[in-house]
């Protein structure tokens, strides 16, 4: 190769995303960029719902039906883990936007809590709902024994 | 926009092994990448297992040892060999790695082979020592120097100790601490997707250097300038750059305190 070629040559790219270490500041950044994103998703779902009650008591009931089933129950968890994923960190970057949470023991304390926060808020909220919808069978079964007798 | 994958002509392969610890009770191998402008070849990553009692105890002292006394092709940068001209910045882990000096960075901090890389998503001028015309270019676009209107005086422009503290850090980590590495702006995801309009960590620390000194007379200026969705607002708190920072500094505070600037003066 001649001496003037080798300075005109297209210079690689040095390897980046995939070689450089996972760590919590970069893995929460991700995860809240992609928690917006299925949240965004999970607005579809949200609509649909509204449209059916909005439309007749079958299309709700194909709704219902939906979201009460394996996969609807699978997304709707998925969604609340998102969705207090996505709070939590939110509020990390207000905190942020305000000047604090800089130094890097702060970031990752406050990475860590919420992380706790999202766990937390999920088994609450999850928790809440088995109870209300365990005390709605419950009312259901009331009524019909009622209606039986 | 953000490409994940690596262009054809910058795929790493697998290069030559040399094992040159003969006999050698402390061994390391350290994986080192490999590209030759003079052949057409693409890059690779080259495996040295060399004897730790042959070199001194940081990751330059060991490439060092690498280039003197078993492959003198190796090409590298290296100055002060002491953490202060940033000339010997790159990527270093085992297996994966994080940016820093190698001049400062312990072998023994890791356990498995050491992986050494050129800064991240840099075009490569050889081996270990990537182009930085675009950030140099991006630096004096800032204008990093001192503006004034006023007359200057007959002696130099004074600072109180407490607006000096702002530049310096009451630690003497503040801005003014940078020795311009470049490893947080190439630690940056928002940095390596859109190196071409967004400033990067390094450049807007020094920025802000020039925004938060008290002797300085352009601030409205200086502010305008990095008034951009791009420029400044690609920053989105991810903090790698102070996680990475090898002199402590912390860049993310820095535009964070931009960002407030800007927020106040509307």
């Amino acid at each position: 190769m001649s001496q003037g070629a080798s300075s005109q040559k297209e210079r690689p790219l040095s390897p980046h995303l995939l070689v450089y270490k996972p760590q919590m500041t970069s893995m929460l950044s991700i995860l809240h960029r992609a928690t917006g994103t299925a949240l965004a998703v999970g607005m579809l779902m949200v609509a649909w719902w509204l449209v059916a009650a909005a439309t007749s008591e079958e299309a709700y009931n194909v709704a219902r039906e939906f979201a009460a089933g394996p996969i609807g129950l699978v997304l709707i968890f998925g969604w609340s883990v998102a969705l207090f994923y996505h709070l939590s960190n939110g509020i990390r970057h207000l905190f942020w936007d305000l000047g604090y949470l800089f130094k890097i023991e702060n970031a990752y304390k406050a990475g860590y809590f919420v992380l706790f926060m999202t766990v937390l808020l999920t088994g609450v909220t999850w928790f809440a709902a088995y109870n209300q919808a365990g005390e709605n069978t419950l009312v259901t079964n009331a009524v019909e024994e009622g209606e039986a007798e | 926009m953000a490409e994940f994958a690596l262009p054809q002509n910058s795929k790493v392969q697998k290069g030559k092994t040399i094992d040159a610890a003969n006999g050698a009770t402390r061994k390391k191998t350290f994986k080192v990448y490999r590209w030759d402008p003079d052949d057409d070849r693409n890059p690779r990553m080259d495996e040295y297992t060399i004897d730790l009692d042959k070199c001194g105890p940081m990751v330059l002292d060991a490439l060092l040892h690498i280039k003197n006394d078993i492959d003198q092709t190796l090409t590298l940068r290296r100055s002060c060999r002491e953490g202060i001209c940033g000339s010997c910045a790159m990527n270093i882990g085992s297996g994966k790695g994080t940016n820093t000096l190698a001049c400062t960075q312990a072998i023994d901090e890791f356990k498995g082979d050491i992986t050494v890389r050129p800064l991240p998503h840099m075009p490569v001028v050889k081996d270990l020592v990537p182009d930085l015309n675009h950030v140099y270019a991006q630096y004096t676009s800032i204008e990093p120097w001192l503006k004034t209107d006023s007359p200057a005086p007959n002696r130099e422009r004074l600072q109180s100790e407490e607006d000096s503290t702002v530049l310096n850090g009451s630690d003497g980590n503040g801005p003014a601490a940078c020795i311009l590495c470049f490893c947080c702006s190439t630690s940056c995801p928002s940095y390596w997707w859109n190196a071409d309009r967004f400033l990067g960590p390094a450049i807007l620390l020094q920025a802000y250097r020039w925004i938060a000194d008290s002797r300085d007379e352009a601030t409205g200026e200086r502010l305008d300038q990095l008034e951009d969705p791009f420029r400044l607002y690609r920053c989105h708190t991810i903090m790698n750059c102070t996680n990475t920072c090898p002199k402590g500094l912390n860049p993310a505070k820095a535009i964070a305190e931009i960002k407030k600037l800007m927020a106040v003066r509307r």
